[in-house]
């Protein structure tokens, strides 16, 4: 077996030798440039340095004397982001169903992608503004922001689980004559069922911290709570909050963590 | 119980007549085929891969949608019906998979109930209340084929043989004028695929209802049917008994595609390319 050659090398990812190197130089240069024209003051990182410093000793030790607006602002939180879930599943499940291209019609399929687009394009805090103008300050808007934002995740998940299908179900019901709703109970649902129950615990937990941060701008909950006492320099109560988060959302992980092992 | 079982009729008869499938723009899969089907027969569709067999019986209940011909059960043109027509219409054929097509999370009795989700109610469907004539005529059923003790447990509980069992009481719950079976038994072992091709047979005689069964195994085939199919190339080039499918019949059914289409095949190919 003598001329076999002895030496192989991986190929590479992008085959064109002229591509790849100007591909990496682009980036190179990009970034050199960057650097070169954002404004980067380094005599105010400094001060923020020294100011961060004013916070945190501030902030230290926390203060849990008023754990009643504490616990207050965490309920509802909780609240917002149980309600923001029920409702947000509730409307993907159907959403999610029109957005799937091996059940629905095209135009349904487009209507339900746009939809989901939508939903997807904004970050629960931009939403989160427009719907504090909207509907005016308070736990409302949170629960009408987050309900969007579980769409834009739930009913994407869902949609793509729904197209995974195992179609030969479908057609067994269709051979038996069965109508569209029914089949999509027998054949379709219970196939999506442990995603769909996932999906829920999983956006329970996310829609919890979400609350935290959307509360900021105005749309209630432990958010609303943490931005006044920002506002009033309480920065001892805000470090005693934003632990208090930090303990919920580990909790809530571990919990939904748990669930969802258990019914995967 | 066999009485209550068999339903009195009169002989059926399934027509199949210039039925011809293409997919999109390539040779049709099926050609201008024809085929009846009556009585109490087990009529075995053999043929290789590819030479149409499933489309064949795809086609009876359209859930492929034939390009021309006619399907005419019992004085029903089945080609024209319009979709809620033709879904009071798939009632009436049975189907059988491959795969079992069950639904895995869902009871037994649940996926037997599922056999009749064209006669009730979505409503009923929903509320999983089914008749009660209906929950009687699965204990029957599922009696008969010898899986009335599973009827709560989980369909993907069962074993293969059992699964197929329970798609072939799903099947039965339509009281269909006809079952078709797409290769039944190509996921069980040897023995299992016995007991559900005799199972099958039987079935026919009892309820005196026709059978057509799409197969890979020649000599399941030769075994257990009435009459034998054999399909090449999207035609019929064998229709008997059993006992005439000699090995040159079966060296022509097998023989891949014939000479006379070699050239429509050819040009296909090079339209592809």
């Amino acid at each position: 077996m003598s001329g076999a050659k002895d030496t192989w090398r991986k190929p590479p990812f992008i085959a064109n030798p002229l591509l790849r190197y100007g591909l990496y130089g682009a980036v190179l240069i990009y970034f050199v440039a960057t650097m070169a024209t954002l404004p980067i003051d380094w005599d105010r990182v400094a001060d923020g340095m020294t100011r961060a410093q004013r916070i945190f000793n501030g902030a230290f030790p926390p203060n849990f004397e008023r754990s009643g607006l504490l616990i207050d602002g965490f309920l509802e939180s909780l609240k917002i982001a149980i309600l923001a879930t029920v409702g947000g599943v509730a409307l993907s499940v159907p959403l999610a169903f029109m957005a799937a291209g091996n059940i629905a019609i095209k135009p349904v399929y487009f209507l339900g992608r746009a939809i989901i687009i939508v939903a997807r394009s904004f970050h629960p805090v931009i939403v989160a503004i427009i719907f504090v103008k909207a509907v005016g300050f308070g736990p409302f808007a949170g629960a009408l922001t987050l309900v969007v934002y579980s769409i834009g995740f739930v009913a994407k998940l869902l949609a793509e689980r729904i197209e995974e299908i195992d179609f030969g179900q479908v057609e067994a019901m269709r051979s038996a004559g069965a109508g569209f709703i029914a089949t999509l109970v027998y054949a379709v649902l219970p196939q999506i069922m442990p995603r769909l129950v996932g999906l829920g615990i999983y956006q329970l937990d996310s829609n919890l911290r979400a609350s935290a941060v959307v509360g900021i701008v105005g749309a209630g909950g432990i958010g609303a709570t943490l931005a006044n006492a920002f506002g009033r320099y309480d920065y001892d109560f805000a470090l005693a909050i934003t632990m208090v988060i930090v303990g919920v959302i580990l909790i809530s992980e571990a919990v939904s963590g748990f669930v969802r092992k258990r019914i995967a | 119980m066999r009485g209550r079982l068999a339903l009195v009729r009169k002989t059926i008869m399934l027509k199949i007549s210039k039925l011809t499938k293409r997919y999109g723009s390539g040779d049709p899969v099926l050609k201008e085929l024809d085929l009846t089907v009556e009585g109490d027969q087990l009529t075995s569709v053999i043929g290789s891969s590819g030479a149409g067999k499933s489309t064949l019986l795809r086609c009876i209940n359209r859930l492929v949608e034939p390009t021309s011909g006619s399907i005419d059960l019992n004085g029903t043109e089945f080609t024209t019906l319009n979709r809620r027509d033709l879904r009071a219409a798939r009632r009436r054929i049975g189907m059988v998979f491959q795969g079992f097509n069950l639904i895995d999370r869902l009871t037994v009795m649940e996926n037997v109930q599922s056999g009749r989700l064209g006669y009730i109610s979505t409503w009923a469907a929903l509320t999983r209340r089914y008749p009660r004539d209906d929950i009687r005529h699965a204990y029957e059923l599922m009696e008969r084929v010898g899986i009335a003790h599973y009827a709560n447990k989980r369909a993907d509980e069962l074993s293969g043989g059992e699964r197929q069992r329970v798609g072939v009481v799903r099947a039965l719950m339509q009281r269909p004028e006809i079952l078709l079976a797409d290769e039944p038994t190509a996921s069980l072992d040897p023995k299992t695929s016995e007991q559900i091709m005799s199972l099958l047979r039987d079935l026919a005689s009892e309820l005196k209802l026709p059978v057509i069964i799409n197969i890979h195994n020649v000599t399941e085939a030769k075994e257990y049917s009435d009459r034998i199919v054999g399909m090449r190339y999207g035609r019929i080039i064998f229709d008997d008994l059993p006992a005439k499918l000699t090995t040159a019949e079966m060296d022509e059914i097998y023989a891949g595609v014939p000479a006379m289409d070699r050239a429509a095949v050819g040009a296909a190919a090079g339209a592809e390319a």
